[in-house]
Protein backbone atom coordinates (compact mmCIF):
# COMPACT_ATOMS: atom_id res chain seq x y z
CA UNK A 1 0.00 0.00 0.00
CA UNK A 2 2.74 2.45 1.02
CA UNK A 3 4.89 1.56 -1.93
CA UNK A 4 2.13 1.52 -4.55
CA UNK A 5 2.46 5.12 -5.85
CA UNK A 6 6.22 4.73 -6.25
CA UNK A 7 5.87 1.35 -7.95
CA UNK A 8 3.19 2.51 -10.37
CA UNK A 9 5.13 5.61 -11.43
CA UNK A 10 8.33 3.61 -11.87
CA UNK A 11 6.64 0.82 -13.78
CA UNK A 12 4.82 3.08 -16.21
CA UNK A 13 7.32 5.87 -16.76
CA UNK A 14 10.71 4.27 -16.12
CA UNK A 15 10.62 0.52 -16.72
CA UNK A 16 7.99 0.32 -19.46
CA UNK A 17 9.69 2.83 -21.81
CA UNK A 18 12.96 1.04 -21.20
CA UNK A 19 11.47 -2.21 -22.44
CA UNK A 20 9.76 -0.40 -25.31
CA UNK A 21 13.12 0.98 -26.33
CA UNK A 22 14.36 -2.54 -27.05
CA UNK A 23 11.29 -3.15 -29.17
CA UNK A 24 11.75 0.12 -31.05
CA UNK A 25 15.33 -0.75 -31.82
CA UNK A 26 14.14 -3.67 -33.97
CA UNK A 27 11.63 -1.63 -35.96
CA UNK A 28 11.77 0.80 -38.81
CA UNK A 29 9.24 3.60 -39.20
CA UNK A 30 7.82 5.18 -42.24
CA UNK A 31 7.56 8.75 -41.02
CA UNK A 32 4.89 9.68 -43.54
CA UNK A 33 2.46 6.83 -43.07
CA UNK A 34 3.55 6.02 -39.52
CA UNK A 35 3.62 2.31 -40.30
CA UNK A 36 6.21 0.12 -38.62
CA UNK A 37 8.10 -2.84 -39.89
CA UNK A 38 10.20 -5.41 -38.06
CA UNK A 39 13.80 -5.35 -39.25
CA UNK A 40 15.57 -7.47 -36.64
CA UNK A 41 19.06 -6.24 -35.93
CA UNK A 42 19.31 -3.98 -38.97
CA UNK A 43 19.29 -0.83 -36.84
CA UNK A 44 22.30 -2.10 -34.93
CA UNK A 45 24.10 -2.94 -38.17
CA UNK A 46 23.33 0.56 -39.40
CA UNK A 47 24.54 2.00 -36.11
CA UNK A 48 27.88 0.23 -36.18
CA UNK A 49 28.39 1.44 -39.75
CA UNK A 50 27.60 5.02 -38.74
CA UNK A 51 30.81 7.06 -38.37
CA UNK A 52 29.14 9.70 -36.18
CA UNK A 53 28.08 6.97 -33.75
CA UNK A 54 31.72 6.02 -33.35
CA UNK A 55 32.96 9.59 -33.05
CA UNK A 56 30.24 10.22 -30.44
CA UNK A 57 31.33 7.15 -28.54
CA UNK A 58 34.95 8.31 -28.67
CA UNK A 59 33.88 11.72 -27.40
CA UNK A 60 32.14 10.06 -24.45
CA UNK A 61 35.34 8.13 -23.74
CA UNK A 62 37.43 11.30 -23.93
CA UNK A 63 34.90 12.93 -21.60
CA UNK A 64 35.23 10.03 -19.18
CA UNK A 65 39.01 10.04 -19.27
CA UNK A 66 39.42 13.78 -18.64
CA UNK A 67 36.73 13.73 -15.95
CA UNK A 68 38.43 10.88 -14.12
CA UNK A 69 41.73 12.74 -14.22
CA UNK A 70 40.34 16.06 -13.00
CA UNK A 71 37.17 15.27 -11.09
CA UNK A 72 38.40 12.16 -9.35
CA UNK A 73 42.17 12.25 -8.92
CA UNK A 74 42.49 16.02 -9.17
CA UNK A 75 39.60 16.45 -6.77
CA UNK A 76 41.10 13.98 -4.31
CA UNK A 77 44.40 15.89 -4.22
CA UNK A 78 42.55 19.18 -3.91
CA UNK A 79 40.40 17.85 -1.08
CA UNK A 80 43.50 16.68 0.78
CA UNK A 81 45.14 20.10 0.27
CA UNK A 82 42.14 22.02 1.58
CA UNK A 83 41.74 19.61 4.49
CA UNK A 84 45.36 20.29 5.46
CA UNK A 85 44.48 23.94 6.11
CA UNK A 86 44.18 24.48 9.82
CA UNK A 87 41.71 27.35 9.72
CA UNK A 88 38.25 25.86 9.43
CA UNK A 89 36.88 29.22 8.36
CA UNK A 90 39.14 29.24 5.28
CA UNK A 91 38.32 25.63 4.60
CA UNK A 92 34.64 26.34 4.58
CA UNK A 93 35.05 29.45 2.43
CA UNK A 94 37.00 27.49 -0.19
CA UNK A 95 34.49 24.62 -0.23
CA UNK A 96 31.66 27.06 -0.72
CA UNK A 97 33.40 28.89 -3.56
CA UNK A 98 34.42 25.70 -5.35
CA UNK A 99 30.92 24.28 -5.14
CA UNK A 100 29.00 27.29 -6.49
CA UNK A 101 29.34 26.25 -10.17
CA UNK A 102 27.78 22.88 -9.30
CA UNK A 103 24.73 24.61 -7.88
CA UNK A 104 24.06 26.64 -11.01
CA UNK A 105 22.78 24.61 -13.92
CA UNK A 106 24.88 23.17 -16.70
CA UNK A 107 22.76 25.30 -19.00
CA UNK A 108 23.82 28.54 -17.36
CA UNK A 109 27.42 27.34 -17.06
CA UNK A 110 27.38 26.17 -20.68
CA UNK A 111 25.99 29.46 -21.97
CA UNK A 112 28.48 31.36 -19.83
CA UNK A 113 31.39 29.42 -21.32
CA UNK A 114 29.94 29.77 -24.78
CA UNK A 115 30.69 33.47 -24.23
CA UNK A 116 33.99 32.85 -22.47
CA UNK A 117 35.16 30.95 -25.56
CA UNK A 118 33.58 33.42 -28.00
CA UNK A 119 36.38 34.70 -30.24
CA UNK A 120 35.43 38.41 -30.21
CA UNK A 121 34.05 39.22 -26.80
CA UNK A 122 35.23 36.17 -24.91
CA UNK A 123 37.33 36.22 -21.77
CA UNK A 124 39.63 33.44 -22.85
CA UNK A 125 41.04 34.99 -26.00
CA UNK A 126 41.41 38.37 -24.32
CA UNK A 127 43.20 36.84 -21.35
CA UNK A 128 45.54 34.86 -23.61
CA UNK A 129 46.07 37.94 -25.76
CA UNK A 130 47.26 39.81 -22.71
CA UNK A 131 49.75 37.07 -21.84
CA UNK A 132 51.01 36.13 -25.30
CA UNK A 133 49.74 38.48 -28.02
CA UNK A 134 48.78 37.01 -31.37
CA UNK A 135 49.43 33.37 -30.60
CA UNK A 136 46.18 32.01 -29.25
CA UNK A 137 43.44 33.56 -31.33
CA UNK A 138 40.99 30.68 -31.51
CA UNK A 139 37.31 30.18 -32.14
CA UNK A 140 37.42 27.51 -29.48
CA UNK A 141 33.98 26.06 -30.12
CA UNK A 142 34.10 26.66 -33.86
CA UNK A 143 37.02 24.40 -34.72
CA UNK A 144 36.86 20.64 -34.67
CA UNK A 145 40.30 20.41 -33.11
CA UNK A 146 39.37 22.30 -29.94
CA UNK A 147 35.57 22.20 -29.63
CA UNK A 148 35.12 18.92 -27.75
CA UNK A 149 37.91 19.57 -25.31
CA UNK A 150 36.57 23.08 -24.70
CA UNK A 151 33.16 21.65 -23.79
CA UNK A 152 34.77 19.11 -21.48
CA UNK A 153 36.91 21.82 -19.87
CA UNK A 154 33.74 23.75 -19.03
CA UNK A 155 32.26 20.70 -17.40
CA UNK A 156 35.37 20.25 -15.26
CA UNK A 157 35.00 23.85 -14.14
CA UNK A 158 31.37 23.20 -13.32
CA UNK A 159 31.77 19.85 -11.58
CA UNK A 160 35.09 19.67 -9.75
CA UNK A 161 33.74 21.34 -6.61
CA UNK A 162 31.10 18.66 -6.23
CA UNK A 163 33.52 15.73 -6.27
CA UNK A 164 36.07 17.60 -4.17
CA UNK A 165 33.42 18.13 -1.54
CA UNK A 166 32.54 14.42 -1.50
CA UNK A 167 36.20 13.53 -1.02
CA UNK A 168 36.46 16.09 1.75
CA UNK A 169 33.61 14.37 3.59
CA UNK A 170 35.39 11.02 3.18
CA UNK A 171 38.66 12.48 4.44
CA UNK A 172 36.93 14.04 7.43
CA UNK A 173 35.62 10.61 8.39
CA UNK A 174 39.19 9.33 8.82
CA UNK A 175 39.91 9.25 12.56
CA UNK A 176 42.31 12.07 13.49
CA UNK A 177 44.36 9.68 15.65
CA UNK A 178 45.63 7.93 12.53
CA UNK A 179 47.14 11.15 11.22
CA UNK A 180 48.53 12.03 14.64
CA UNK A 181 50.11 8.61 15.03
CA UNK A 182 51.70 8.90 11.60
CA UNK A 183 52.94 12.39 12.44
CA UNK A 184 54.52 11.09 15.64
CA UNK A 185 56.30 8.49 13.56
CA UNK A 186 57.83 11.39 11.69
CA UNK A 187 55.74 11.19 8.52
CA UNK A 188 55.46 14.53 6.70
CA UNK A 189 52.27 15.73 5.04
CA UNK A 190 53.11 14.11 1.71
CA UNK A 191 53.82 10.72 3.23
CA UNK A 192 50.72 10.97 5.40
CA UNK A 193 48.67 11.56 2.28
CA UNK A 194 50.02 8.40 0.64
CA UNK A 195 50.08 6.21 3.73
CA UNK A 196 47.02 7.31 5.68
CA UNK A 197 44.59 9.28 3.51
CA UNK A 198 44.91 7.43 0.24
CA UNK A 199 44.37 3.87 1.52
CA UNK A 200 41.38 4.98 3.57
CA UNK A 201 39.58 6.75 0.73
CA UNK A 202 40.35 4.02 -1.79
CA UNK A 203 36.79 2.69 -1.88
CA UNK A 204 35.45 6.21 -2.25
CA UNK A 205 37.86 6.78 -5.12
CA UNK A 206 36.72 3.59 -6.82
CA UNK A 207 33.10 4.62 -6.47
CA UNK A 208 33.83 8.08 -7.80
CA UNK A 209 35.58 6.64 -10.85
CA UNK A 210 32.51 4.54 -11.64
CA UNK A 211 30.05 7.36 -11.02
CA UNK A 212 32.12 9.75 -13.12
CA UNK A 213 32.50 7.36 -16.06
CA UNK A 214 28.78 6.61 -15.95
CA UNK A 215 28.05 10.34 -15.91
CA UNK A 216 30.33 10.85 -18.91
CA UNK A 217 28.17 8.47 -20.93
CA UNK A 218 25.02 10.40 -20.03
CA UNK A 219 26.29 13.81 -21.13
CA UNK A 220 23.71 15.84 -23.00
CA UNK A 221 23.01 19.27 -21.58
CA UNK A 222 26.34 21.05 -22.02
CA UNK A 223 26.92 19.76 -25.56
CA UNK A 224 23.42 20.76 -26.61
CA UNK A 225 23.80 24.26 -25.18
CA UNK A 226 27.35 24.97 -26.34
CA UNK A 227 27.68 23.35 -29.80
CA UNK A 228 24.56 21.24 -30.55
CA UNK A 229 27.00 18.65 -31.82
CA UNK A 230 28.78 20.88 -34.33
CA UNK A 231 30.99 21.86 -36.05
CA UNK A 232 30.34 19.14 -38.62
CA UNK A 233 29.00 16.65 -36.03
CA UNK A 234 32.41 16.59 -34.33
CA UNK A 235 31.16 17.20 -30.78
CA UNK A 236 28.23 14.82 -30.74
CA UNK A 237 28.07 12.44 -27.80
CA UNK A 238 25.79 9.41 -27.64
CA UNK A 239 23.02 11.36 -25.91
CA UNK A 240 22.92 14.21 -28.43
CA UNK A 241 23.26 11.83 -31.38
CA UNK A 242 20.30 9.87 -30.03
CA UNK A 243 18.32 13.09 -29.74
CA UNK A 244 19.20 14.18 -33.26
CA UNK A 245 18.26 10.84 -34.79
CA UNK A 246 15.08 10.47 -32.79
CA UNK A 247 13.67 13.98 -32.90
CA UNK A 248 15.28 15.83 -35.78
CA UNK A 249 15.60 13.06 -38.34
CA UNK A 250 12.69 11.05 -36.90
CA UNK A 251 14.68 7.84 -37.27
CA UNK A 252 13.31 6.21 -34.12
CA UNK A 253 14.91 2.85 -34.79
CA UNK A 254 18.40 4.30 -35.05
CA UNK A 255 17.84 6.41 -31.91
CA UNK A 256 16.53 3.42 -29.97
CA UNK A 257 19.60 1.40 -30.95
CA UNK A 258 21.82 4.17 -29.54
CA UNK A 259 19.63 4.04 -26.44
CA UNK A 260 20.38 0.36 -26.05
CA UNK A 261 24.12 1.03 -26.26
CA UNK A 262 23.87 3.71 -23.54
CA UNK A 263 21.76 1.33 -21.47
CA UNK A 264 24.29 -1.52 -21.71
CA UNK A 265 27.22 0.74 -20.81
CA UNK A 266 25.57 2.47 -17.87
CA UNK A 267 24.01 -0.71 -16.53
CA UNK A 268 27.37 -2.50 -16.60
CA UNK A 269 28.91 0.34 -14.64
CA UNK A 270 26.01 0.32 -12.18
CA UNK A 271 26.48 -3.41 -11.62
CA UNK A 272 30.17 -2.84 -10.96
CA UNK A 273 29.19 -0.15 -8.48
CA UNK A 274 26.81 -2.49 -6.70
CA UNK A 275 29.42 -5.21 -6.52
CA UNK A 276 31.88 -2.66 -5.20
CA UNK A 277 29.65 -1.40 -2.36
CA UNK A 278 28.59 -4.95 -1.42
CA UNK A 279 32.20 -6.02 -1.14
CA UNK A 280 33.03 -3.00 0.93
CA UNK A 281 30.20 -3.69 3.34
CA UNK A 282 31.48 -7.23 3.87
CA UNK A 283 34.97 -5.93 4.56
CA UNK A 284 33.70 -3.59 7.24
CA UNK B 1 54.67 23.80 14.37
CA UNK B 2 55.83 26.41 11.89
CA UNK B 3 59.43 26.13 13.03
CA UNK B 4 59.33 22.38 12.50
CA UNK B 5 58.03 22.88 8.98
CA UNK B 6 61.23 24.71 8.11
CA UNK B 7 62.02 26.79 5.09
CA UNK B 8 60.86 24.24 2.50
CA UNK B 9 57.62 23.77 4.37
CA UNK B 10 56.91 27.48 4.27
CA UNK B 11 57.58 27.58 0.52
CA UNK B 12 55.29 24.58 0.01
CA UNK B 13 52.55 26.31 2.02
CA UNK B 14 52.93 29.46 -0.05
CA UNK B 15 52.58 27.51 -3.27
CA UNK B 16 49.58 25.70 -1.89
CA UNK B 17 47.83 28.93 -0.98
CA UNK B 18 48.69 30.49 -4.33
CA UNK B 19 47.17 27.47 -6.05
CA UNK B 20 44.03 27.30 -3.92
CA UNK B 21 43.37 31.02 -4.23
CA UNK B 22 43.94 31.15 -7.97
CA UNK B 23 41.53 28.27 -8.35
CA UNK B 24 38.99 30.31 -6.39
CA UNK B 25 39.58 33.19 -8.82
CA UNK B 26 39.11 30.88 -11.81
CA UNK B 27 35.77 29.82 -10.34
CA UNK B 28 34.54 33.23 -9.26
CA UNK B 29 35.76 35.48 -12.06
CA UNK B 30 33.57 34.04 -14.85
CA UNK B 31 30.59 34.27 -12.51
CA UNK B 32 31.40 37.88 -11.70
CA UNK B 33 31.83 38.54 -15.42
CA UNK B 34 28.38 37.08 -16.01
CA UNK B 35 26.81 39.39 -13.42
CA UNK B 36 28.65 42.45 -14.76
CA UNK B 37 27.72 41.66 -18.36
CA UNK B 38 24.09 41.68 -17.30
CA UNK B 39 24.54 45.41 -16.68
CA UNK B 40 26.46 46.30 -19.82
CA UNK B 41 25.22 47.71 -23.10
CA UNK B 42 25.84 45.66 -26.21
CA UNK B 43 28.63 48.03 -27.29
CA UNK B 44 30.33 47.68 -23.92
CA UNK B 45 30.03 43.92 -24.12
CA UNK B 46 31.92 43.83 -27.40
CA UNK B 47 34.57 46.21 -26.02
CA UNK B 48 37.15 45.29 -23.42
CA UNK B 49 35.72 42.26 -21.58
CA UNK B 50 37.55 43.17 -18.38
CA UNK B 51 36.00 46.64 -18.21
CA UNK B 52 33.27 47.46 -15.74
CA UNK B 53 29.82 48.56 -16.97
CA UNK B 54 29.51 52.34 -17.04
CA UNK B 55 26.27 52.46 -15.10
CA UNK B 56 24.32 49.94 -13.07
CA UNK B 57 20.96 50.08 -14.75
CA UNK B 58 18.55 47.21 -14.56
CA UNK B 59 17.34 47.75 -18.13
CA UNK B 60 18.63 44.39 -19.33
CA UNK B 61 16.90 42.65 -16.47
CA UNK B 62 13.65 44.39 -17.31
CA UNK B 63 14.04 43.40 -20.98
CA UNK B 64 14.81 39.79 -20.08
CA UNK B 65 11.83 39.72 -17.76
CA UNK B 66 9.50 41.06 -20.45
CA UNK B 67 10.85 38.78 -23.17
CA UNK B 68 9.71 35.58 -21.53
CA UNK B 69 11.86 35.15 -18.44
CA UNK B 70 8.88 35.93 -16.19
CA UNK B 71 6.99 33.01 -17.80
CA UNK B 72 9.98 30.68 -17.61
CA UNK B 73 10.51 31.57 -13.99
CA UNK B 74 6.86 30.93 -13.13
CA UNK B 75 6.97 27.53 -14.85
CA UNK B 76 10.25 26.63 -13.13
CA UNK B 77 8.82 27.53 -9.73
CA UNK B 78 5.64 25.56 -10.38
CA UNK B 79 7.42 22.45 -11.69
CA UNK B 80 10.05 22.58 -8.95
CA UNK B 81 7.58 22.99 -6.08
CA UNK B 82 5.05 20.41 -7.24
CA UNK B 83 7.59 17.77 -8.23
CA UNK B 84 9.50 18.25 -4.97
CA UNK B 85 6.36 17.73 -2.91
CA UNK B 86 5.29 14.72 -4.97
CA UNK B 87 8.72 13.08 -5.04
CA UNK B 88 9.50 13.50 -1.37
CA UNK B 89 6.10 12.32 -0.13
CA UNK B 90 5.87 9.34 -2.45
CA UNK B 91 9.46 8.38 -1.61
CA UNK B 92 8.92 8.77 2.12
CA UNK B 93 5.82 6.54 1.93
CA UNK B 94 7.77 3.96 -0.02
CA UNK B 95 10.69 4.12 2.40
CA UNK B 96 8.29 3.72 5.31
CA UNK B 97 6.64 0.71 3.71
CA UNK B 98 9.98 -0.87 2.90
CA UNK B 99 11.57 -0.40 6.30
CA UNK B 100 8.89 -0.34 8.96
CA UNK B 101 5.88 -2.28 7.74
CA UNK B 102 5.98 -6.02 7.18
CA UNK B 103 4.90 -6.13 3.57
CA UNK B 104 5.19 -9.24 1.42
CA UNK B 105 7.99 -9.40 -1.18
CA UNK B 106 9.83 -6.66 0.66
CA UNK B 107 13.19 -7.57 -0.90
CA UNK B 108 11.82 -7.67 -4.43
CA UNK B 109 10.03 -4.34 -4.03
CA UNK B 110 13.18 -2.74 -2.64
CA UNK B 111 15.14 -4.02 -5.62
CA UNK B 112 12.52 -2.74 -8.06
CA UNK B 113 12.40 0.73 -6.55
CA UNK B 114 16.11 1.19 -5.95
CA UNK B 115 16.95 -0.53 -9.23
CA UNK B 116 15.65 2.59 -10.92
CA UNK B 117 18.89 4.23 -9.76
CA UNK B 118 20.74 2.31 -12.43
CA UNK B 119 18.67 3.53 -15.34
CA UNK B 120 19.50 6.47 -17.55
CA UNK B 121 16.73 8.85 -18.66
CA UNK B 122 18.18 9.15 -22.17
CA UNK B 123 17.48 5.49 -22.86
CA UNK B 124 13.75 5.91 -22.28
CA UNK B 125 13.48 9.15 -24.22
CA UNK B 126 11.99 8.05 -27.54
CA UNK B 127 9.30 5.75 -26.08
CA UNK B 128 8.43 8.36 -23.45
CA UNK B 129 7.82 11.07 -26.03
CA UNK B 130 5.51 8.81 -28.00
CA UNK B 131 3.72 7.79 -24.81
CA UNK B 132 3.14 11.38 -23.72
CA UNK B 133 2.02 12.34 -27.20
CA UNK B 134 -0.53 9.56 -27.23
CA UNK B 135 -1.94 10.41 -23.79
CA UNK B 136 -2.03 14.09 -24.70
CA UNK B 137 0.36 15.34 -22.02
CA UNK B 138 3.21 16.20 -24.35
CA UNK B 139 4.20 19.88 -24.14
CA UNK B 140 2.51 20.36 -20.79
CA UNK B 141 3.50 21.06 -17.25
CA UNK B 142 2.23 17.58 -16.34
CA UNK B 143 4.87 15.87 -18.43
CA UNK B 144 7.66 17.49 -16.42
CA UNK B 145 5.92 16.94 -13.08
CA UNK B 146 5.43 13.23 -13.81
CA UNK B 147 8.92 12.64 -15.22
CA UNK B 148 10.78 14.56 -12.53
CA UNK B 149 8.88 12.63 -9.90
CA UNK B 150 9.17 9.17 -11.45
CA UNK B 151 12.87 9.43 -12.26
CA UNK B 152 13.86 10.87 -8.88
CA UNK B 153 11.88 8.45 -6.69
CA UNK B 154 14.67 5.82 -6.62
CA UNK B 155 17.36 8.23 -5.42
CA UNK B 156 15.08 9.97 -2.91
CA UNK B 157 13.73 6.69 -1.55
CA UNK B 158 17.28 5.40 -1.27
CA UNK B 159 18.31 8.32 0.96
CA UNK B 160 15.18 8.30 3.16
CA UNK B 161 15.22 4.51 3.47
CA UNK B 162 18.84 4.48 4.67
CA UNK B 163 17.83 6.96 7.36
CA UNK B 164 14.60 5.26 8.43
CA UNK B 165 16.26 1.87 8.75
CA UNK B 166 18.39 3.25 11.57
CA UNK B 167 15.45 4.50 13.63
CA UNK B 168 14.86 2.20 16.61
CA UNK B 169 12.07 -0.39 16.40
CA UNK B 170 10.69 0.71 19.77
CA UNK B 171 9.37 3.87 18.14
CA UNK B 172 6.79 1.92 16.16
CA UNK B 173 5.89 -0.24 19.15
CA UNK B 174 5.37 2.81 21.34
CA UNK B 175 3.13 4.31 18.68
CA UNK B 176 1.09 1.13 18.52
CA UNK B 177 0.65 1.00 22.28
CA UNK B 178 -0.66 4.55 22.10
CA UNK B 179 -3.22 3.20 19.68
CA UNK B 180 -1.94 5.15 16.70
CA UNK B 181 -2.58 3.53 13.35
CA UNK B 182 0.13 3.24 10.73
CA UNK B 183 -1.04 6.39 9.02
CA UNK B 184 -0.85 8.47 12.20
CA UNK B 185 2.46 6.88 13.18
CA UNK B 186 3.94 7.84 9.84
CA UNK B 187 2.81 11.48 9.88
CA UNK B 188 3.12 12.21 13.56
CA UNK B 189 6.16 10.23 14.60
CA UNK B 190 8.33 8.80 11.82
CA UNK B 191 8.23 11.72 9.40
CA UNK B 192 9.15 14.34 12.03
CA UNK B 193 12.04 12.12 13.14
CA UNK B 194 13.31 12.07 9.55
CA UNK B 195 13.41 15.84 9.29
CA UNK B 196 17.16 16.14 8.55
CA UNK B 197 17.10 13.70 5.65
CA UNK B 198 13.81 15.11 4.37
CA UNK B 199 15.45 18.54 4.30
CA UNK B 200 18.39 17.11 2.35
CA UNK B 201 16.17 15.38 -0.19
CA UNK B 202 14.00 18.47 -0.63
CA UNK B 203 17.02 20.65 -1.33
CA UNK B 204 18.61 18.11 -3.69
CA UNK B 205 15.37 17.72 -5.59
CA UNK B 206 14.95 21.48 -5.90
CA UNK B 207 18.48 21.77 -7.33
CA UNK B 208 17.68 18.94 -9.74
CA UNK B 209 14.30 20.20 -10.92
CA UNK B 210 15.41 23.81 -11.25
CA UNK B 211 18.41 22.86 -13.39
CA UNK B 212 17.11 19.88 -15.38
CA UNK B 213 17.47 20.25 -19.13
CA UNK B 214 17.01 16.98 -21.05
CA UNK B 215 13.33 16.35 -20.26
CA UNK B 216 12.51 20.06 -20.17
CA UNK B 217 13.91 20.53 -23.65
CA UNK B 218 12.43 17.42 -25.25
CA UNK B 219 8.97 17.54 -23.69
CA UNK B 220 8.10 21.22 -24.02
CA UNK B 221 8.20 23.60 -26.95
CA UNK B 222 5.79 26.42 -26.14
CA UNK B 223 7.22 29.37 -24.21
CA UNK B 224 4.31 29.14 -21.77
CA UNK B 225 5.42 25.73 -20.50
CA UNK B 226 9.20 26.05 -20.81
CA UNK B 227 11.37 26.16 -17.71
CA UNK B 228 14.29 28.53 -17.24
CA UNK B 229 17.10 26.34 -18.65
CA UNK B 230 15.23 25.79 -21.91
CA UNK B 231 13.89 29.33 -21.91
CA UNK B 232 17.41 30.73 -21.68
CA UNK B 233 18.52 28.88 -24.78
CA UNK B 234 15.52 30.13 -26.71
CA UNK B 235 16.13 33.66 -25.40
CA UNK B 236 19.59 33.28 -26.87
CA UNK B 237 18.44 32.06 -30.28
CA UNK B 238 15.44 34.39 -30.58
CA UNK B 239 17.13 37.65 -29.78
CA UNK B 240 20.23 37.24 -31.88
CA UNK B 241 22.94 39.51 -30.67
CA UNK B 242 21.33 41.22 -27.72
CA UNK B 243 23.64 39.31 -25.43
CA UNK B 244 23.45 41.47 -22.27
CA UNK B 245 19.79 40.47 -21.98
CA UNK B 246 20.83 36.82 -22.11
CA UNK B 247 23.35 37.44 -19.33
CA UNK B 248 20.64 39.07 -17.24
CA UNK B 249 18.46 36.00 -17.78
CA UNK B 250 21.30 33.72 -16.74
CA UNK B 251 21.75 35.65 -13.52
CA UNK B 252 18.03 35.41 -12.79
CA UNK B 253 18.23 31.62 -13.28
CA UNK B 254 21.38 31.21 -11.20
CA UNK B 255 20.70 33.40 -8.17
CA UNK B 256 17.94 31.32 -6.51
CA UNK B 257 19.94 28.08 -6.54
CA UNK B 258 23.15 29.73 -5.40
CA UNK B 259 21.27 31.26 -2.47
CA UNK B 260 19.63 27.93 -1.75
CA UNK B 261 23.03 26.29 -1.67
CA UNK B 262 24.56 28.95 0.55
CA UNK B 263 21.79 28.57 3.12
CA UNK B 264 21.23 24.84 2.87
CA UNK B 265 24.86 23.82 2.35
CA UNK B 266 25.00 21.53 5.37
CA UNK B 267 21.98 19.48 4.28
CA UNK B 268 22.99 19.38 0.63
CA UNK B 269 26.47 18.09 1.40
CA UNK B 270 25.08 15.53 3.83
CA UNK B 271 22.61 14.25 1.26
CA UNK B 272 25.22 14.06 -1.49
CA UNK B 273 27.70 12.27 0.74
CA UNK B 274 25.11 9.74 1.89
CA UNK B 275 23.96 9.25 -1.66
CA UNK B 276 27.33 8.05 -2.80
CA UNK B 277 28.89 6.75 0.42
CA UNK B 278 26.36 4.24 1.69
Amino acid sequence: MWTVPALVLLAVFVYLPLVQNFGYSTLTWDIYSGSQQFVGLDNYRGLFADPVFWSSFTNNLWYALLSVVFQVFGALLLAALVESIRSTRWQRALWTIYFIPSAISLTVAGLLFYFVYEPNLGLLNHALEAVAPGTFDHAWLGQESTAMTAVIAMSQWQGFGYSTLLFAVAIQRIPAELHEAAALDGAGPVRRFFQVTLPLVREMTGLMVLVTVSGAFQVFNEVMVMTSGGPDNSTHVLGTWLYRNGFVRNDFGHAAAIGTVIFVITLTIAMAQLWFTRRRRVEW
Amino acid sequence: MVSRLGFLGVIARLFMWAFLLSLAVVVLYPLLWMVLNGFKTNAELFGNPFALPTDLSFGNYRDAWNRGVSDYLATSVLVTVTSTVATVFISAWAAYGLTRVDIPFNKVLTAVILGGLMLTPTVALVPLVRMFQSIGLYNSFWALLILYTAFRIPFTTFLIRAYMIDLPREVDEAAQIDGAGRWTAFWRIILPMCKPIITSTVLLHVLFAWNEYLFAMVFTNGSDVQTLPVGLTSLMSKHGTDFPVVFAGMVIAAVPVVLLFLFGQRYIVKGLADGIGK
